[in-house]
């Protein structure tokens, strides 16, 4: 049983929020609730009520350039899932709220302020035997004016990324440790992750993303528990220029969140295009 | 999941005939939101391994390797030679395992080793599209991998 959000020690707790807050704003006009999967079966057999459905590969990327969606598919987006700019947009899904911090980190791009995540996801919701539904919410349409994406603040490209490894800044590689090493880029007999080396970016510390999660209910680790891996395990302060990334940067998208929401860091940039751009880029350095 | 249309264009050949007839009822579902129903339809009527089959905890030998929904696979051998699909999946969100696994059953129970041996883990991205992330798309390959590879030990 986890101590309640406030009790934590987070950096900004109000990120958060509890499945018991978000069952009292169930029917709250200016709360929308956004459930994110990676099984895209899921939402459909049974969502919280009033929850729209935000799919990781259909509305938040852009459908042919490997991107996200641009300023007016967001707006768009806001519009059909009915929320408004002052709108409390809450984040859940499966997978300890994996996707829901990678749609909340594209939001952000976006700089839609007012996002929290509910803390434990799908399976503390489940868990605690509360509504689910099958009932698809229609919510009216909103007006949303969007400022252009802003790349620069919590996103990093590959240039970016070589500088900042070869001035040996942090990097933090959140895949499992046989991904990092480079023992395993795919299972034999399943086509390969789309990278034609394995290995790690030099000087990558490795925190597989899920450490940040207490497994029995989906919840994140106390700020005391965090720090413990990334201050004291490895080191990182909250003033250090961060880049995290994994496999295509949704993986490390969670850690993004728990790094700079509930830690405090003041600079934590997502490395989307992760190991399936630098493990078929030519000629960049690769660690094993 | 994919762009409508997009499954019934990808080529998946040789497959058995049953398998080939239930991924032509489902190309007809274009609509997302219609598939998706399909399929959790069929992901409703799963139905466990019979404790005549097999108990907890399950052996290691029947597990699906690299999938997260802990997905268990049993081929029996029927009297007529022909064999039985029989399923696990322990993760109770595994929505997906479940939908296909009900799939495999009902096309290719009943049919020789050597015709459930013709199936191709490709059939996932026909059945659910190709925007699966990696993650799930390997579980679910490597349902139908195991599915395969314990059949070919049938007749090897």
């Amino acid at each position: 049983m986890s101590d309640p959000i406030e009790e934590r020690g987070y950096a900004h707790p109000e990120v958060l929020v509890s499945t018991e807050w978000v069952a009292e704003h169930l029917a709250d006009p200016a709360v929308r609730l956004v459930e994110s999967n990676e099984d895209p079966l899921l939402y459909a057999t049974g969502h919280l009520p009033g929850a729209v459905e935000v799919d990781w590969t259909r509305d938040l990327n852009d459908p042919l350039r490997r991107d996200y969606l641009d300023r007016e598919a967001f707006e768009d987006l806001m519009r059909r899932i009915g929320v408004a700019p002052k709108t409390t947009v809450v984040f859940y899904g499966d997978k300890n709220n994996w996707w829901a911090t990678y749609a909340f980190w594209v939001f952000s791009l976006f700089g839609h302020e007012r996002a929290r995540v509910m803390d434990g996801g799908r399976l503390k919701w489940k868990q605690e035997g509360r509504e689910l539904t099958r009932d698809v919410p229609r919510h009216p349409a909103t007006e949303y004016r969007a400022a252009e994406r802003d790349d620069s603040r919590i996103r990093v490209f590959r240039d970016d990324v070589l500088a900042h490894a070869l001035a040996g800044r942090p990097l933090v590689d959140v895949r499992s440790p046989e991904e990092y090493s480079g023992e395993r880029m795919h299972m034999p007999d399943y086509p390969n992750e789309g990278a034609l080396r394995g290995g790690h970016i030099p000087g990558a510390r490795n925190v597989p993303w899920a450490r940040a999660i207490a497994p029995e209910d989906g919840t994140f680790k106390s700020a005391g528990d965090l720090e413990a891996i990334y201050r004291r395990e490895q080191g990182l302060a909250p003033d250090d220029d961060v880049v995290v990334y994994c496999r295509i940067g949704e993986r490390s998208s969670h850690t993004w969140f728990v790094l700079s929401h509930l830690l405090g860091f003041e600079k934590v940039r997502n490395y989307d295009g992760s190991w399936t751009e630098w493990g078929n880029l030519v000629n960049v350095p690769i660690e094993r | 999941m994919g762009q409508p249309g997009e499954r019934a264009d990808r080529a998946v050949s040789d497959l058995p005939e049953p398998l080939e007839q239930a991924l032509e009822s489902l190309d007809l579902l274009t609509e997302r939101a219609d598939r998706i129903e399909a399929l959790i339809g069929l992901a409703d009527r799963f139905r466990e391994v019979s404790p005549e089959t097999a108990s907890r905890p399950f052996p290691e030998s029947h597990r699906v390797p690299s999938c997260e929904s802990e997905a268990f696979v049993w081929l029996l051998d029927r009297p007529d030679g022909t064999l039985q699909l029989e399923f696990a999946v322990e993760n109770p969100q595994g929505v997906s395992a479940k939908a296909l696994a009900v799939l495999l059953d009902r096309s290719l129970s009943g049919l020789p080793a050597e015709d459930v041996a013709r199936i191709s883990p490709d059939i996932v991205y026909r059945i659910f599209g190709s925007e699966l992330s990696m993650g799930k798309s390997m579980g679910l390959m490597a349902m139908v991998s195991k599915v395969r590879a314990l059949a070919r030990q049938r007749f090897r």
